[in-house]
Order: structure tokens, then C-alpha cells, then sequence
């Protein structure tokens, strides 16, 4: 049974088909990214996916239930977490609270007016298990909003991971990252997904994350999909050459 | 550790000096209501900044809340019973429905919008205080009740007759408000709100439901405001319609920058601040705001976390 099924989803801005009939489909503890030239329609997608948008028309079912038009904090309740593009994160906040933050909401606390002792120590080691694994113990007391860019984005990520998400979603997570980092993060993401069989789906415009991440990969182009595959099959696909790829190198 | 002691050291500080305030005030020029006035305008500034300093939303309507305390009180006393504290719990319970109903209303608009918007709220309550003369007074305020002594059966506190007395009554009830405020504020409630303040759009995808925690973030903030109305009343034996008006908002507002608002404790120096200057400089000129502005202009400019944020630097440094 797969996790995620997108059925012909379409979204118009006015005039413009930002996604024009995409389906996709990912089964459980895959890790799918979804590339494409800028202005593909691979962040509306992932939008539409997350809740952040609704979709003009198509269906989006997450393990078999319909989700097209569920409020993003419920689609958390049902197990799907997100990052952004631009770092989303509680800057002002020191990294250990914001992984608190997300750590209470999953246990169900967000209303909670007090916190028993038992239950505040029960949060504070699922937090430094999140740390511990990120490799953020160290800057655990730091403000979130003074750390690299990289560690900002591992924040993030565990924020999400925080939430116990069977489906996580990634938008561009190297994003104006240098080689290091982006090295740093794509370990991180890689060791995430192998650990708990996590579903992924990531939009990436670095093809070496692409590469080394995804078990399959889909294109998309001026709003539609393009080709799906194995890496290596998209690789080798000559309109995926023409529209992606050859693009890129001109502009490279 | 560090910064846990420096805050408990503050913390200890703020409560002594508050504690011993009547016995002191007079040697800087002050007097007992005036350290009354300090504490009442302080709990307002700090309920206040309750959803402006730690969820980041901007009211400009809380006057509303305060006004409708201290007319609750008032018309309680003067028209339905003769107790003083039944009179709080009507104002109070008043301004809460008020504030869950008009909540409800304002509670998806953002910033500016929110801030607008409360402010239209707010004339409406003044509007009515100002033009129903058979009930509220109208524009001459409501007058014709007094702050009655507190029955405990066994004995009664005349908190009417001795300012010191009100000043101690005005100071537990404030120990009450803060001391639930300052705790909602360590709860994973609390965090949700940081959480809003510091990124909206991260806490909606983690599963927060934003305007669920604003409205109670309103709800707590508006309730705790119009306790500090019903003491404000009590305290000048009187309401004016201009405790509703927008700008009295404005002041409380005025209060939470000048002491900075993202400390607990700044609406209270704020509060202090401002009431200090309004004492001295209005019995020196008509134009006692113009210098407060002035005031605030300076710090906003120099010091945008406030006077609280200014001793940090100073402390860290």
C-alpha cells in the first residue's frame, strides 16, 4: 500500500498552470526527490502536497485517506512534516527549546498549563536524543538565529523528525548552502531515512543530493511531469537532458 | 546556571522593593496611591504584553478591556450590590466575554489589521460609556459609589479608608495575576506561544493551530487587563470614560516598549516609569506627553529593547 498518492493535481495563479495534472505515487520508506528547472512548479507542488496550498483540482491521499483539503496542522497530526525552503525556525529561541517546542505538540501537550516533573524529563531526553543525533548537543543553549546556515537547517529538520513524521518533506534543504555543508546536511538527511525507514520526498536542485539520496526521482517541467525513474534511468533520458540538464549547463 | 541565578537575584529584588514600596516612595517624592497606581498600570502594561511581548500580536484595544473592569465594578456597586469583590468578578467576567466574543471575530487578521481593528472594538465600548449618561455617567464619568471594605465574616479590611491597606490588597491580587501569567509562560502552553511569536508560519507546521493559542493568548491577556480596571476604579472611587479610550491603549502599549517588552518584568518599569514622569512633569506643565513622548522617541530609537534590554547589556558587559 503506498503512502502517498497525488492524483492529477492542477494549480492555477490567474491565468498561469503553476501544476498542470501531476500524480505521483510513494510507497512507504522510499526516498523520492522531485527536480526541475526553476519555475517547474516543484515548489507549488510540494505546497499542495503540505497543505500551505489548495490544489484547483486533483486529490492528494495520504495512507489512503484523503487529505486534499486538511489544514496543515492536522496533516501533522496524520504523520506528515515539512521544511522550507528559507529556514523556518525560532531564531530568538535557544536550539534546545526550539526542538522542545515540537516535541511537546507531538506528545500532545501544546495545551498543557503545567508539566508534571516526570513529564518534563521525559521531554528533556527526547530533545537530547534529537540533539544527540543531529549533532547539535554541543550548541544545544545557543540561540537558534546565531547558528551557520547548516546548522540551522539541521534544526529544522529535527524539528520535523520531532513530530514523528511517517512522511517527510523536504523543499531544497542545501538550498544556497556551500560544499560543506551541504555535505553535512545530506549525511544527516541519509542517516534519518536509513534509521527509521523513513518516506521522504525531496525537491533538490543540487543533482549530486539528488543522486545521492533518492531511490527514485521524478521531473517535472513547465508544470507537468516530464519522466519518472531510478536515478540513472533519469540520468540517461535525453528530454530530461534537453529540458533539465541541458538547461542548467547553459546556464552554468 | 548562570542566567537562572541573575534572573532569580531580579526576581527577588522586584518583589522586595515592590513589597516595601509605600515605606520608600515617599523619600523620591511619591506617595501611597501613587505606589498603588504604579502596581495597578503595571499589571495592565504586563497582561498586556502577555500576548504582545510573548506571542507577538499587537492589541490597540486593551482599554476596552480595563475600562469595561473598572465600569463592571463601579455599576455593580453603585446599581446591583454592595460588594466590592462580587464587583470585580462582574467586570472581569464581563470583559472576558467581551474578549472570547470579539476574539472569535479578529483573530485570523494580522499586525497592522489586528492592531486597527481592536482599536475599532475599543471606541465602540467608549462610545458607550461616554454616550449612555442615565447609566454610565456619560461624559462626566461614574461617580456616586466608593470602594467598599472587605467582609471576611469573621472580620472586616477597610481598604477604602487607609491607602496602605489598599496598596497591600492591590499588590496580592497583582502577585495573583503575574504569578499565574509568569507560570502559563514555563508550560508547554507558553511555548506554543514563543513559538507563534518567533514564526508563525514554522508553528502552523508543526501542528500548533495558531488562531486556537492567539485567541486564548487574548482571552488571558484581556482578562488580566480588566482586573487591573476593576483595581484602577477602586482605586480613584471613580471610572472615566477615557479609561476605555484608544489612547489610554496607547499608553499601556507605551509602558511594554519603554520597559521592553520581551521581559517579564519591563511593562513594570514601564509602567513605573511612566506614571513617575506623568506625576512630576503634569503638576510642572500642561504638556506632560509631549515630554513622555520625547522619552519614549529616545529609547525606541537608541535602546529598541527597552530599559530592561538596556541593563542587560549593561549586566553582560
Amino acid at each position: 500500500m503506498s503512502l502517498l498518492k497525488v492524483e492529477q493535481v492542477s494549480r492555477r495563479f490567474g491565468s498561469l498552470v503553476a501544476v498542470d495534472q501531476v500524480s505521483m505515487t510513494v510507497e512507504p520508506g522510499e526516498f523520492r526527490a522531485v527536480i526541475g528547472p526553476n519555475g517547474a512548479g516543484k515548489t507549488t507542488f510540494f505546497n499542495l502536497i503540505s497543505g500551505f496550498l489548495l490544489p484547483t483540482s486533483g486529490r492528494i491521499l495520504f495512507d489512503d485517506q484523503d487529505v486534499t483539503a486538511v489544514k496543515p496542522a492536522n496533516r501533522v497530526k496524520l504523520g506528515m512534516a515539512r521544511t522550507f525552503q528559507v529556514t523556518e525556525i525560532f531564531p530568538e529561541l535557544s536550539v534546545r527549546e526550539n526542538l522542545r517546542i515540537p516535541v511537546e505538540v507531538a506528545a500532545g501537550h501544546r495545551l498543557k498549563p503545567w508539566q508534571s516533573r516526570a513529564d518534563a524529563r521525559a521531554m528533556d531526553e527526547r530533545v537530547d536524543e534529537l540533539l544527540q543525533r543531529s549533532g547539535l548537543t554541543g550548541k544545544a543553549g545557543r540561540l537558534a538565529g546565531e547558528l551557520s546556515h547548516g546548522d540551522q537547517r539541521a534544526t529544522e529538520i529535527m524539528m520535523a523528525i520531532a513530530l514523528n513524521p511517517r512522511l517527510l518533506l523536504l523543499d531544497e534543504p542545501t538550498a544556497g548552502m556551500g560544499d560543506q555543508e551541504t555535505y553535512d546536511v545530506t549525511q544527516l538527511i541519509r542517516k534519518l531515512h536509513r534509521e527509521q525507514k523513513l518516506t521522504v520526498v525531496l525537491i533538490e536542485h543540487d543533482m549530486r543530493v539528488v543522486f545521492h539520496l533518492a531511490d527514485r526521482v521524478m521531473v517535472l517541467a513547465e508544470g507537468q511531469l516530464l519522466a519518472e525513474g531510478t536515478p540513472d534511468e533519469i540520468a540517461a533520458d535525453d528530454a530530461v537532458q534537453e529540458a533539465y540538464l541541458g538547461a542548467e549547463a547553459e546556464t552554468a | 546556571m548562570n542566567s537562572t541565578l541573575n534572573r532569580q537575584i531580579a526576581n527577588a529584588l522586584i518583589w522586595a522593593l515592590l513589597l516595601t514600596m509605600p515605606y520608600w516612595i515617599g523619600f523620591v517624592g511619591g506617595y501611597t496611591s501613587l505606589a498603588s497606581r504604579v502596581v495597578v498600570l503595571a499589571l495592565a502594561a504586563m497582561s498586556l504584553n502577555f500576548l504582545l511581548g510573548f506571542t507577538g500580536v499587537l492589541s490597540f484595544g486593551h482599554a476596552a478591556y480595563f475600562g469595561i473592569g473598572a465600569y463592571g465594578v463601579g455599576m455593580t456597586i453603585k446599581y446591583l450590590a454592595p460588594s466590592t469583590p462580587l464587583g470585580i468578578l462582574v467586570g472581569m467576567g464581563v470583559a472576558a466575554a467581551a474578549a472570547a466574543i470579539i476574539g472569535t471575530l479578529i483573530v485570523r487578521l494580522r499586525s497592522v489589521y489586528f492592531a486597527m481593528v481592536t482599536i475599532a472594538f475599543g471606541q465602540v465600548f467608549y462610545f458607550i460609556a461616554y454616550r449612555w449618561n442615565a447609566v454610565t455617567g456619560g461624559d462626566d464619568g461614574l461617580s456616586g459609589w466608593r470602594t467598599l471594605p472587605l467582609d471576611f465574616g469573621i472580620g472586616k479590611l477597610d481598604i477604602a479608608g487607609q491607602p496602605l491597606t489598599f496598596y497591600y490588597f492591590v499588590l496580592a491580587l497583582f502577585a495573583v495575576a503575574v504569578g499565574i501569567m509568569a507560570l502559563l509562560l514555563r508550560s508547554p502552553f507558553g511555548r506554543t506561544l514563543l513559538a507563534i511569536r518567533e514564526n508563525e508560519r514554522r508553528a502552523r507546521f508543526l501542528g500548533i493551530p495558531v488562531e486556537q493559542h492567539i485567541w486564548m493568548s487574548w482571552l488571558i491577556s484581556c482578562v488580566f487587563v480588566s482586573l487591573a480596571g476593576t483595581l484602577y476604579a477602586l482605586l480613584n472611587n471613580f471610572a472615566d470614560p477615557h479609561d476605555l479610550r484608544w489612547d489610554q491603549s496607547g499608553d499601556f502599549v507605551i509602558m511594554a516598549v519603554l520597559g521592553g517588552m520581551r521581559s517579564f518584568w519591563g511593562p513594570l518599569i514601564g509602567a513605573a516609569i511612566f506614571v513617575v514622569l506623568q506625576d512630576y512633569i503634569s503638576s510642572q506643565t500642561e504638556n506632560w506627553m509631549s515630554f513622555i513622548g520625547l522619552f519614549f522617541v529616545l529609547i525606541v530609537l537608541f535602546f529598541p529593547r527597552g530599559v530592561v534590554g538596556l541593563l542587560r547589556r549593561k549586566a553582560a558587559s
